[in-house]
């Protein structure tokens, strides 16, 4: 087989237009392709870091926008299993000017004493963490926000609420390393507490809690034990290890699944076609020239290797031209504003795996797409190739 | 003078896989791009149709939408009297509402879908013109019971007449099912408010309040009357901005669509570039024969030019027929507004099939356009010699 080699890469060069035409539409399709992949592989299949692993949240059975009540974390803290667990606000808030996305990062109420306990990939120098506990409208805030917002220590941030009636004033204390390189804002609860003010039904009240578990095979009991516990009281909850919480936000978007599912069916099958089209124009031009070589004693088993090599190096040098490209999305994706609120495409890559994928699929259509017409040319007679007049 | 248009027709047929090939490629790019389109625009309808342009909604100032409002029953006593709300006999067109979400298991996720809880008084029901119950009869004051939308009884088995849905702090029967048209309400659940905001411990912390102009020309005079208010301290608009504003729930899926299918365009106009220059090669000598019959360099360009277009017209309309199925199919998306799912149904308007059809076009041209000019070009003598 691999005596043929040679022979296939000149009769792929003979057309070349063809080939070059034919390269880039497997290769764009298979761009598509890869970052669908590489999204579904993020998003479905991530593996969960070590500090994640560790990491739950437990908010209102029925969504995040609904509050529990604060004094659950007394309780979550006795649940067995259970190391620290900390009250996460979710403050949407208007910051400047709502319409520019850049203004909408993420800012969360949190206890200043326990952020870095539960949060231990990140990184920030002790003397400004002691700032954030000391100072209660300081505010710490991730190195990719202060790159992108231009924030310094010592700026002022004014946030007006829209599901609290406050408006904060924040001052940025402390600039921390988040490994993913999210836009993060973190505020002292205790100052949205007194701002609300007494008698404010949202005092006692939070939106979730964070809790890190002892061990990663704990986290499933301890999920399975917080919302036992809540299960008859008027606020129920439902506890899910960090990954599968940011999941149920890309779940928001319809069936997402599905929706990459078609689409990638809907490509292969026009890369199926596209290649398919493309090796029987050319066995068609050279059904005389495969009647010679039947007479020069190749087998009909030899001229259908020929064929579907053909096919599959073309496809082969698409998959690999569409791979190249997809890596090329995919940091254009993970550079686009929208990755600010899903963690899961800020480090979107073709994988080894996704890239491997990939060209199988490509190796599999050039073969499969060939078939017929590699067929139909190994089984034709001496004679019949030989009158043919094209 | 004009190639004729048969001579192109005849060529698609005799060479009819590779025809059908290449247009099956531009057909599934069509359908991609159409699907995703159906796909917005049915969310588009739901929300359009949604809303009177006659009615406002209020919610506290700085909310932006009803389920981060609060309006206390004070403010809705001060509301009901501000001048130019409509009456229905001596009763003022305004509706206090309580909203919330609530979670329902459903067929795709057993896990539970949000749905929107809407707490209503018997005016709201009245000034929602287009609601039609389809079965069984309103809540009444008082009781434990719901009227849920057509989707939600559709997709949600529990959701059925004469069955009980479990939330807040007891059962609730299902006593009716309500018809919207095509607006979002067919996406809620409806029960008595004050019912609804005692089991959620809101009896005062409500929603929103839907009034209704006594005259649609005085509405933006309204508004401004109720914005400019310090003391109410509320945020008006009409109800029906508010629900167009929420279509972006899909522009995600579009955005991601749209550009899915021009990058699927590139690779499909390859194709049909493929596709038309072995069309040339082969008709070498028929391209020499018809320039000696003395048809011009220009009508050459111009028929293959148009082959080409025929071409990913029939995929076009391949495309067309691939994702007219769709139509009407029910699905749901989540909207970051109301934090729950609304449903609706795929919607492939002729507009949107038009645009399949271009996009089609736009491919052919791009394919046609440089085959057509190696076509016009060849010399007569080297044509003829061709084989």
């Amino acid at each position: 087989m691999f005596r043929y080699v040679p022979f296939i890469l000149k009769n792929s060069l003979r057309n070349r237009r063809r080939s070059i035409l034919t390269i880039g539409s497997i290769a764009v399709s298979l761009c598509i392709l890869g970052v669908l992949m590489a999204i579904y592989h993020a998003l479905f299949m991530g593996e969960a870091t070590p500090a994640q692993a560790l990491r739950l949240v437990c908010r209102h059975r029925v969504s995040l926008t609904q509050p529990i009540p604060i004094y659950y974390r007394d309780k979550i803290q006795r649940v067995p299993g259970v190391r620290q667990v900390m009250v996460w606000q979710w403050f949407g808030g208007v910051y400047k000017d709502a319409r520019d996305p850049k203004n909408m990062f993420p800012r969360f109420g949190a206890e200043p004493d326990r952020l870095f306990d539960v949060r231990t990939e990140y990184k920030i120098p002790d003397d400004q963490k002691l700032a954030f506990q000391r100072e209660r409208t300081g505010c710490v805030i991730s190195s990719a926000l202060a790159d992108s917002m231009n924030f310094k220590l010592g700026d002022k941030i004014t946030l007006v609420g829209d599901i609290f009636p406050v408006t904060l004033e924040l001052k940025v204390v402390g600039i921390f390393e988040e490994p993913q390189n999210m836009a993060l804002l973190y505020f002292n609860r205790e100052y949205l507490r007194e701002a609300l003010g007494p008698g404010s039904p949202q005092q006692d009240m939070v939106g979730a809690f964070q809790i890190q578990a002892q061990s990663a095979e704990d986290v499933p009991q301890i999920a399975q034990a917080i919302d036992r516990e809540f299960e008859s009281s008027p606020f129920p909850t439902k506890t899910e290890s960090e990954q599968a919480f940011a999941l149920s936000f890309a779940s928001f978007l319809g069936n997402l699944k599905l929706f990459i599912m078609a689409i990638c069916g809907a490509v292969t099958f026009t890369i199926l076609l596209v290649s398919g089209n493309t090796i029987s124009m050319a066995v068609r031009e050279r059904v005389r020239e495969v009647g010679i070589l039947k007479t020069l004693g190749f087998t009909p088993g030899a001229i259908l290797g020929i064929v579907l090599g053909e096919s599959a190096m073309i496809s082969l040098i698409g998959g690999a031209l569409g791979c190249v490209l997809a890596e090329g999305m995919c940091s254009m994706v993970a550079h686009s504003p929208g990755s600010v609120f899903m963690a899961a495409l800020k480090t979107l890559t073709i994988t080894p795996t996704v890239g491997l994928l990939c060209l199988a699929a490509a190796l599999l259509i050039g073969v499969a797409s060939a078939f017929i017409p590699a067929w139909g040319a190994s089984r034709t007679t001496i004679l019949d190739s030989l009158k043919y007049s094209g | 003078m004009a190639i004729p248009l048969s001579y192109n027709l005849r060529n698609l047929v005799v060479r009819k896989t590779t025809t059908l090939m290449t247009a099956l490629g531009i057909a599934l790019t069509v359908a991609v791009l159409l699907a995703v389109l159906a796909l917005v625009n049915g969310l588009q309808t739901a929300f359009e149709s949604s809303g009177n342009p006659a009615q406002i909604l209020v919610l506290r100032k700085g909310s932006t939408a009803e389920l981060n409002s609060a309006i206390t029953r004070e403010v809705y006593q001060d509301l009901k009297s501000v001048a130019g709300v409509a009456r229905d006999g001596n009763e003022p067109m305004a509706s206090l509402e309580m909203v919330t979400v609530i979670n329902l298991p459903s067929v795709d996720s057993p896990s539970g879908m949000n749905v929107t809880l809407r707490g209503i008084l018997p005016v709201g029901v009245k000034m929602r013109d287009a609601l039609t119950l389809l079965a069984g009869r309103w809540f009444q004051a008082g009781q434990r019971e719901v009227v849920v939308g057509k989707s939600i009884a559709k997709r949600y088995p529990g959701a059925q007449m004469g069955k009980k849905l479990r939330f807040g702090r007891g059962e609730w029967e299902v006593v009716g099912i309500m018809d919207g048209g095509q607006s979002s309400v067919n996406s809620e659940i409806f029960g008595d408010l004050n019912q609804i905001s005692s089991d959620f411990n809101r009896a005062d912390g409500l929603s929103s309040v839907l009034l209704r102009a006594a005259d649609a020309s005085m509405v933006p005079a309204l508004i401004n009357t109720l914005n400019d208010d310090r003391r109410l301290g509320v945020a008006a608009q009409t109800e029906k901005s508010y629900y167009e504003a929420q279509t972006n729930s899909a522009a995600p899926l579009q955005v991601l669509g749209i550009f899915i299918s021009i990058i699927m365009a590139v690779g499909s106009s390859f194709a049909a570039m493929n596709t038309m220059y072995a069309a040339v090669a082969r008709r070498a000598r028929e391209v020499g024969t018809l320039r000696v019959l003395g048809f011009s360099q220009g009508s050459i360009l111009f028929s293959f030019f148009v082959e080409s277009l025929l071409l990913s017209v029939l995929g076009g309309l391949l495309g067309c027929l691939l994702v007219l199925p769709l139509n009407n199919i029910t699905t749901g998306i989540g909207s970051f507004v109301t934090f729950s799912e609304i449903a609706f149904n795929f919607r492939v308007s002729p507009n949107i099939m038009m645009t399949g059809i271009v996009f089609a076009l736009l491919m052919g041209a791009l394919g046609g356009l440089f085959p057509a000019r190696m076509a016009a070009r060849k010399e007569i003598l080297m044509a003829l010699r061709e084989i």
